[in-house]
């Protein structure tokens, strides 16, 4: 690890106020402020629509903030623009629900689109990717076991195949930090915990901070190192997972026949 | 035991489609009317059609004939294919800056407008304006068929874009691409089939076209076409109908192993 570093300044990723206003006046999120710490994993749980999806997006700028401020590693992502901000999210890797694989592109060739960002555009239509980054793609493809599949098209895989290649594509980036939006919410349970296990091992290899949205909350308290629970747009729940108790669900996901 | 429960009719009559049919029957009918189309006219139709058909049989295939059929063909093929490259690639640029999904509003207004224009008129019409424009021939023919070819094929590429998955162009942004690679890694290959489609079909459309702008100056077959019209040549006529038919079927064929390729 980096040595000492002190509770208050080990945050990674630093999110102050964040506010989220598709339409005016009707905030999807309503003031989150929050601080991920520089490696584990953090569970985001919460209802579906209360904005979880829209926090990640607003991290990587998919989506932009209304107000507040998100600090990763000292910079301040909300200030920038242009060529700074697609070389900051360069070090964002991002896994989604529904996998977004380029269809009709190869696996190969979706794994290496995380290296966009450091290709011209001219490099990456000849697919003149340096070697590195092309053992480095077969080595992840390995580790996925997707090596036989490699130059067979992206719409070929069933759900589990994809989710894992599109985990590759984001490690391939050599990112500084991963965002995963409800990255299990389309599979079975076992695939579910095989993909969180993958997401896990990743956090240890890289040393990374790992950010996941997920409602399944046995899968939260079973992975996560941290646990965010959030309600109407609000953080309701801030802490470790052993902490979390019936009384936060209910808060969270409100009733309680749900519950056991 | 059961008690009768009153529902509203399933199939609720729609009267002003009714109507509309009723209207458009009754409309229908009396132009035909209009036409004098009488069973005596219909006869000496079929006999001016066998005299027609009997003038063009056998074929004119002296050695001077075919060499200006040649002539003519290869202009019309040249003007075809020159349209279709040109109008295709300009298209490409064209097409993505009139895609609303990706474009801003100040952006594909004026695009759209620009595709609207170069709908507007046929082509035999804008040939026209460039025959005046830059004299008679081949490039008059280019011209006008380019201007044709944008109409279509960048209006079909705007929609096809406009259709895309954005969820796929969303994971290749977060990578932190630069905007060109985007395009090529999100945008394109969800396209791709959709556009040589178009662009196929453009083609083809063209190689037809080009054979019909020669009738007002505009270079290739028409004209020579036009010619034997008017100087009663119905048996080189018949020459020029039949070549301009396997043409067409050779572009088919093609057409059909390029987008095979392209699946």
């Amino acid at each position: 690890m980096t040595g000492a570093v002190t509770g208050a300044a080990s945050a990674a990723l630093e999110v102050r106020d964040l506010v989220k206003e598709y339409r005016r006046g009707t905030p999807v999120l309503r003031g989150i402020s929050l601080r991920f710490p520089e490696t584990g994993i953090t569970a985001v749980i919460g209802p579906s629509g209360t904005g979880k999806s829209t926090l990640i997006r607003c991290i990587n700028r998919l989506v932009e903030p209304t107000a507040g401020r998100v600090f990763f590693k000292g910079v301040d992502l909300t200030a920038l623009r242009g060529r700074a901000l697609r070389e900051q999210r360069r070090r964002i890797g991002m896994v989604f629900q529904e996998y977004n694989l380029v269809e009709r592109l190869t696996v190969m060739e979706n794994v290496l689109s995380g290296r966009l960002g450091y290709l011209t555009a001219w490099q990456a239509f000849w697919r003149r990717y340096p070697a590195d980054d092309i053992a480095m793609a077969w080595e992840l493809l390995d580790t996925v076991g997707l090596t036989s599949f490699a130059n067979q098209r992206a719409d070929a895989l069933s759900g589990g195949q994809r989710q894992r290649v599109g985990i590759a594509r984001a490690v391939m980036q050599r990112p500084d930090i991963l965002l995963a939006d409800e990255p299990t919410s389309s599979l079975d349970p076992k695939t579910s915990v095989e993909i969180m296990e993958l997401l896990t091992a990743i956090a240890d290899a890289r040393r990374i901070p790992v950010i996941i949205n997920i409602h399944n909350v046995p899968l939260a308290r079973r992975f996560a190192h941290h646990v965010v629970g959030m309600a109407g747009g609000h953080v309701v729940y801030e802490g470790d997972p052993a902490g979390l108790s019936d009384e936060h669900l209910k808060q969270i996901y409100g009733g309680e026949n749900w519950l056991d | 035991m059961t008690a009768p429960v009153t529902r509203p009719p399933a199939f609720v009559p729609n009267w002003t489609v009714r109507i509309a049919w009723c209207v458009l029957l009754i409309y229908s009918i009396y132009a035909a009317s209009l036409l004098e189309i009488t069973w005596e006219r219909f006869l000496a139709g079929l006999d001016h059609g066998a005299r027609f058909i009997g003038r063009m049989l056998p074929p004119d295939t002296s050695a001077s004939k075919l060499e200006l059929l040649a002539k003519g063909l290869y202009e019309s093929l040249e003007i075809a294919v020159i349209a279709s490259a040109l109008g295709i690639v300009l298209s490409l640029p064209i097409g993505l800056l009139a895609a609303r999904n990706l474009m801003p509003g100040w952006i594909t207004w004026p695009m759209r407008m620009f595709i609207a224009l170069c709908r507007s008129f046929h082509q035999v019409i804008i040939a026209i304006v460039f025959v005046k424009a830059v004299g008679f021939g081949a490039l008059a023919g280019i011209l006008s068929l380019t201007v044709a070819s944008i109409g279509f094929v960048a209006k079909l590429f705007a929609e096809a874009i406009e259709e895309i998955s954005l969820k796929q162009v969303e994971a290749v942004r977060s990578t932190g691409a630069p905007f060109m690679s985007v395009i090529l890694y999100g945008v394109l290959p969800q396209v791709l089939t959709r556009f040589v489609g178009f662009a196929t079909y453009q083609v083809d459309s063209n190689l037809r076209n080009s054979t019909m702008v020669g009738i007002v100056g505009a270079g290739g077959i028409g004209g020579t076409m036009f010619a034997a019209f008017q100087r009663f040549d119905y048996d080189f006529l018949l020459t020029i109908l039949l070549s301009i038919i396997a043409v067409i079927m050779v572009s088919e064929m093609l057409q059909n192993r390029i987008k095979k390729l392209f699946q």
